[in-house]
C-alpha cells in the first residue's frame, strides 16, 4: 500500500475554530466595533469551513491518498462544538443580567452615597457634584456614574 | 466616576497601569451597587455579588439626566454617546 498524504486541511480547519474563539477574547472585545457584534470571529469561523469540507472529502472520497477518516470527523465534531460554545457564550451567557427595575430613573435623584475611592480617602457623591474641578474653579455641570463589573 | 467591587488596591494599580485619572470609588460589600438595584448576583469569582454595567449621567443637582443599563453585559455605552448627553446637560 503506498504512503497517504498528511490531510492537513482538516487540521487548518480545527485550528482556525480555535483561533476564531480565543481571538475575541484576548483581542477582539477590546474595541466596541469587534466587541458588540463579533462578526470578525465569525468570518474566521467561516473561514474553517471550507478547510473541514475539502478535508472530509478527501479523507472519505480519496482514502487511497489521504489519511484522516477518523480525525476528519473528529475536528469537525470538535470544531462544532467551539463554534457552539461561542455561540451560546456571545447571544445567551452574557445576556443573563438582573431586571433593575428600581435603578434611578431618568429625571430622579441619584440616591447619595460616600465610598472610599483608589486612595482610600472617602468621597461622597453630594462633594463631588459640589467641589471645583482640579485646577479650576468652576464646578462641574455633571457627573458621570459608571458601575462597572470589576477585575475583582 | 467609576464604581465596582474591587478595592481601593485594585483600583489604584488600574488606574496607574491604565493611566485614568478620574475617580474610582470601592464598593467591596455592593452596598451602593444594591442601592442602585443593580446587583448581579454571585456573577463575580467566587460567587461575588458585583455590579451589572450601568451607566449615569447626573447634572449638578444630583439629578439623572440619561442613563444607560445594557441588556448584555459585553455591550457598553460608547463615548459619543456619553458625550453628546453630556454636551445636552446645562
Amino acid at each position: 500500500m503506498s504512503r497517504r498524504f498528511w490531510n492537513w486541511r482538516l487540521w487548518a480547519g480545527f485550528l482556525l475554530c480555535l483561533v476564531g474563539f480565543i481571538s475575541y477574547f484576548v483581542f477582539f472585545y477590546k474595541f466596541p466595533s469587534t466587541r458588540d457584534v463579533p462578526w470578525a470571529n465569525f468570518l474566521i469561523f467561516g473561514a474553517a469551513i471550507p478547510f473541514l469540507v475539502v478535508g472530509l472529502r478527501r479523507a472519505f472520497g480519496e482514502p487511497q491518498q489521504y489519511r484522516g477518516k477518523i480525525v476528519g470527523p473528529v475536528l469537525s465534531v470538535l470544531s462544532l462544538l467551539v463554534v457552539g460554545v461561542f455561540c451560546s457564550v456571545v447571544f445567551f451567557e452574557t445576556k443573563h443580567l438582573p431586571a433593575s427595575s428600581l435603578a434611578p430613573q431618568v429625571g430622579k435623584k441619584a440616591p447619595e452615597f460616600t465610598l472610599p475611592d483608589a486612595n482610600n480617602h472617602l468621597v461622597a457623591l453630594s462633594t463631588l457634584l459640589s467641589s471645583p474641578l482640579p485646577n479650576s474653579q468652576t464646578v462641574p455641570k455633571g457627573v458621570l456614574l459608571v458601575f462597572y463589573r470589576g477585575y475583582w | 466616576m467609576a464604581i465596582s467591587v474591587d478595592t481601593p488596591e485594585m483600583s489604584s494599580d488600574l488606574s496607574r497601569k491604565a493611566g485614568y485619572t478620574y475617580t474610582f470609588l470601592s464598593d467591596p460589600k455592593a452596598e451602593v451597587i444594591r442601592r442602585y438595584d443593580l446587583v448581579h448576583a454571585g456573577a463575580g469569582v467566587n460567587g461575588q455579588d458585583i455590579a451589572r454595567p450601568a451607566e449615569f449621567l447626573l447634572d449638578s443637582s444630583g439629578t439623572v439626566r440619561w442613563m444607560n443599563l445594557t441588556e448584555d453585559f459585553r455591550v457598553r455605552a460608547r463615548p459619543d454617546q456619553i458625550l453628546d448627553a453630556a454636551k445636552a446637560l446645562r
